[in-house]
């Protein structure tokens, strides 16, 4: 029973660094609501249990308590600016602070697929040896992968539910996004935002390889001459 | 302002003409805000009925995806093939749900209704400030909801760009297919906008004017509050949907580019505008249902509500703060990160608001002579159901956490335990609670009770398992869970909700007929069958033209001295003196 309480229960197995710090605040949040909800609704019980009308009692004749209202007022005050405060440097990381990696990749959405672009060995973009897939986004282990977002025709998201990253692809922009596989394995790419009649089923996948294989697959596609 | 004598005179005049007010003057056309207050409550449960059949519907594809829906085979192509909802259909299904359901179900019946129906009976006024604008105000609503519905039946069908309709999607009809279907979308939520204002207008005038004499600012109910909040909200907020509406019917229509990045739009604006009318709509769809919870928990725990004046500057810090959030909606859609963590902060402070509100009400149980009708059983469901929507939505707010649970059911679940656990339930707790001055006959409890107890069971059973099909990550406005792997493990989920959602509809039969029964063959009301302290309830059931005779109540005290000691009775209505003066502001 125990076992359906816990999120990992339910959430997606994680293979990226930075999920299990998103998932650690997932659970701190949990556990604060969670207490949170508990205890409201067993005071909400107990006063419907002992005040409920009885004949010959008469309620309470009182307006209200400063001193309470001033304690749970302040009270939730504290906790959620520091709940806010300790979720800004995870933010700022994931969607800020894009780190220095020689993986890259554009990924450009357009109905219904995921054109992914991979500069080939030049490990520049436009060039002749560049490598266009669809739907098959594939990287290395352990290495951060830069991930430069565009979309054709409308908005998509760009949904890795085993990294918890999530981005939106906006035509007119390039937005760029990144994340570090921890386990090699292949992972959907789901579109997250609503993008037509095929939004549903708009699907890639990310084949996550193990150091060896990445440069097998690498020598695939880019045969030495 | 209307003086008293002025309003006497008025008396007179009304109940001169009133035998010749024929049939049309008196029901249809009507400028009395109780009529129109009764309209709004039908355009509303009418379409909730509709709304209702939509969302089980794309519950069915939800759970056994691509069969037939029973009964739907009459559906002709391309619409349904033989019963079976092709994805075009599926999108145009879950956009017209939220949109009716937002639009033309909650507002009208919350601030249509309750706000025309209460705002002069419990300020003690006779009528609105401006009676003819108020009838345009209904009509042009009606229209609208008319014009709605007309999308149904255009070729392409009706919008399918989702009730938030993301630009470019909802700006060009290639991409969805969908040609008339978004024009009429847009055309007929103008028109609700211009409804509305003129409905706000009415309500601000009204309450800053035509308070009866010794209603002052703090001597009014918090429901009152909470409408003439909302109708400020809705005066500032509803104009700028119509221009964000205006511009993207010109996108469509005429050749223009506010929105699409080929000639130099701007996708993000169409959100930015969307969600800064958006998330202030969100606080128009949940305030008065606290307005009503607060006067029902009050009359029914027969005790003043705990920190009146805490309430009251609550709902304005919500009201406030709804405007300087809308860019939690926008985490992941590529606005600039940077400003994630001040949307961050700025929501999660929306809590301390929340919280004392919800502490209050538990204090205003505390120490209570509890009665369980139905009205207080719908509302401490209200009270229940709005703590865990309003807990969820610290979730959302916090950015990293966003960033998984961003586009997945975990919101959907968030939006339906505020907006059907506490608007909805707020609703029924109002009607049941005001059925009587409205229409004079007392609603039947056993029947209330039983459409409580299976409606409470039969909502969580709906859409506390969306949580966690939102913590497995499946997305929103997905057509079909199974064609994903890591979806396909929670789709018993999915089948115990769908079988659980038809509960849910079944479930308002028993409202239905007690609605319908009551309203021909209820027992008679008394003036006062709660024993409530607000104006309304010394106006005869039904009040007539003008709701008082000769004179207009005058206030002395507050709304919720109930329990005064030294007074035999539990309660003192406003409009008689207390023996013992209360304390002052209360």
């Amino acid at each position: 029973m125990l076992e359906y309480l816990k999120l990992e229960t339910w959430l997606p197995p994680n293979v990226s660094t930075y999920g299990a710090e998103i998932d650690f605040l997932f659970y701190i949040i949990y556990y604060i609501t969670g207490v949170a909800f508990l205890l409201v609704a067993a005071v909400m019980v107990a006063f419907i249990i002992l005040y409920r009308h009885r004949e010959g009692r008469r309620a309470r004749y009182v307006h209200g308590n400063t001193a309470l209202e001033i304690v749970w007022t302040v009270g939730t005050a504290l906790i959620v600016i520091v709940l806010g405060i300790m979720s800004r440097p995870l933010w700022a990381r994931i969607k800020q602070q894009v780190p220095p990696s020689n993986i890259q990749v554009r990924v450009t959405a357009k109905q219904f697929n995921w054109e992914i672009l991979y500069p080939g060995p030049d490990g520049t973009f436009d060039t002749k040896d560049d490598l266009l897939l669809d739907n098959e986004l594939h990287v290395p282990v352990n290495r951060v992968v830069q991930v430069f977002l565009a979309s054709k025709d409308v908005i998509h998201s760009f949904f890795l539910p085993n990294l918890r990253l999530k981005q939106d692809a906006v035509p007119g922009r390039t937005i760029q996004a990144w994340f570090e596989a921890t386990k090699p394995g292949v992972y959907e790419i789901p579109c997250a935002e609503l993008c037509g009649f095929g939004h549903s089923g708009m699907l890639g996948y990310l084949t996550v390889h193990s150091g060896g294989d990445y440069e097998k697959w690498v020598k695939e596609q880019w045969p030495p001459s | 302002m209307m003086s008293e004598a002025a309003g006497v005179h008025a008396t007179h005049v009304e109940h001169a003409h009133h035998e010749e007010l024929g049939f049309w003057r008196t029901y249809v056309f009507s400028t009395d805000h109780k009529m129109i207050g009764k309209q709004f409550l039908f355009l509303g449960l009418f379409m909730m009925v509709l709304g209702g059949l939509l969302a089980l519907m794309l519950r069915w594809q939800l759970a056994w995806p691509e069969t037939a829906v029973p009964g739907f085979g009459w559906v002709p192509e391309p619409y349904m093939y033989e019963g079976i909802i092709p994805p075009e259909t599926y999108n145009m299904l879950f956009t017209m749900h939220a949109t009716i359901m937002i639009f033309f179900v909650v507002m009208p019946i919350l601030v249509g209704c309750f706000g025309n129906f209460l705002i002069p009976l419990m300020i003690g006024a006779r009528d609105m400030a401006f009676p003819t604008l108020n009838l345009l105000s209904f009509w042009v609503g009606a229209l609208a909801g008319v014009v709605m519905l007309g999308g149904f039946f255009v070729p392409g069908g009706h919008a399918a760009s989702g009730w938030t309709a993301y630009a470019p999607l909802s700006a060009r009809a290639i991409y969805t297919g969908v040609d008339w279907g978004q024009n009429i979308w847009c055309i007929a939520l103008i028109l609700l906008g211009i409804s509305s204002l003129m409905g706000s207008i009415n309500y601000i005038t009204t309450i800053v004017n035509m308070r009866a004499p010794g209603m002052t600012w703090f001597r009014l109910p918090l429901v009152i509050w909470t409408l003439f909040v909302v109708a400020i909200l809705l005066l500032l907020a509803l104009p700028v949907l119509t221009s964000a509406l205006a511009m993207l019917l010109f996108d469509r229509m005429a050749g223009t580019h506010f929105f699409l990045p080929t000639g130099g739009g701007e996708p993000l604006l169409w959100q930015h505008l969307f969600w800064f009318f958006g998330h202030p709509e969100v606080y128009v769809l949940i305030l008065p249902a606290m307005g009503i919870a607060s006067d029902v928990l009050s009359t029914f725990s027969r005790k003043p509500i705990f920190g009146y004046r805490s309430m009251v500057y609550a709902i304005i810090g919500i009201a406030f703060l709804s405007w300087v959030v809308w860019g939690h909606h926008m985490f992941q859609s590529g606005m600039n990160p940077a400003l994630g963590t001040g949307f961050m902060i700025s929501t999660m402070v929306i809590a301390v608001p929340s919280a004392i509100k919800t502490f209050n009400w538990l204090g205003t149980m505390w120490g209570g002579s509890m009665r369980f009708t139905t009205a207080m059983l719908n509302t401490l469901a209200f009270v229940s159901m709005f703590v865990i929507g309003g807990l969820s939505g610290i979730f959302m707010a916090n950015t990293p956490v966003d960033i998984f649970i961003h586009d997945t059911y975990f919101i959907v679940a968030h939006i339906h335990y505020v907006v059907f656990g506490g608007s909805v339930f707020g609703i029924f707790a109002g009607i049941y609670y005001w059925f009587p001055k409205m229409f004079g006959r007392m609603m039947n409890e056993t029947l209330g009770k039983i459409h409580f107890w299976l409606t409470f069971v039969a909502f969580n059973c709906v859409f506390f398992p969306m949580h966690i099909l939102g913590v497995g990550g499946m997305m929103r406005r997905i057509y079909n869970p199974m064609q994903y792997e890591f979806l396909q493990p929670l789709q018993p989920i999915n089948v115990f909700i769908t079988i659980s959602a038809i509960f849910l509809g079944l479930a308002q039969i028993p409202f239905v007929i007690n609605f319908f029964w009551s309203l021909f063959a209820g027992k008679q009301a008394a003036l006062n069958p709660w024993q409530a302290n607000t104006l309304e309830w010394s106006a005869p059931s039904p009040p007539p033209h003008g709701n008082w005779g000769e004179h207009l109540p005058t206030v002395y005290h507050g709304p919720y001295e109930y329990s005064v000691p030294d007074v035999a009775e539990d309660y003192a209505p406003q409009d008689r003196p207390l023996a013992v003066p209360a304390p002052a502001g209360h």
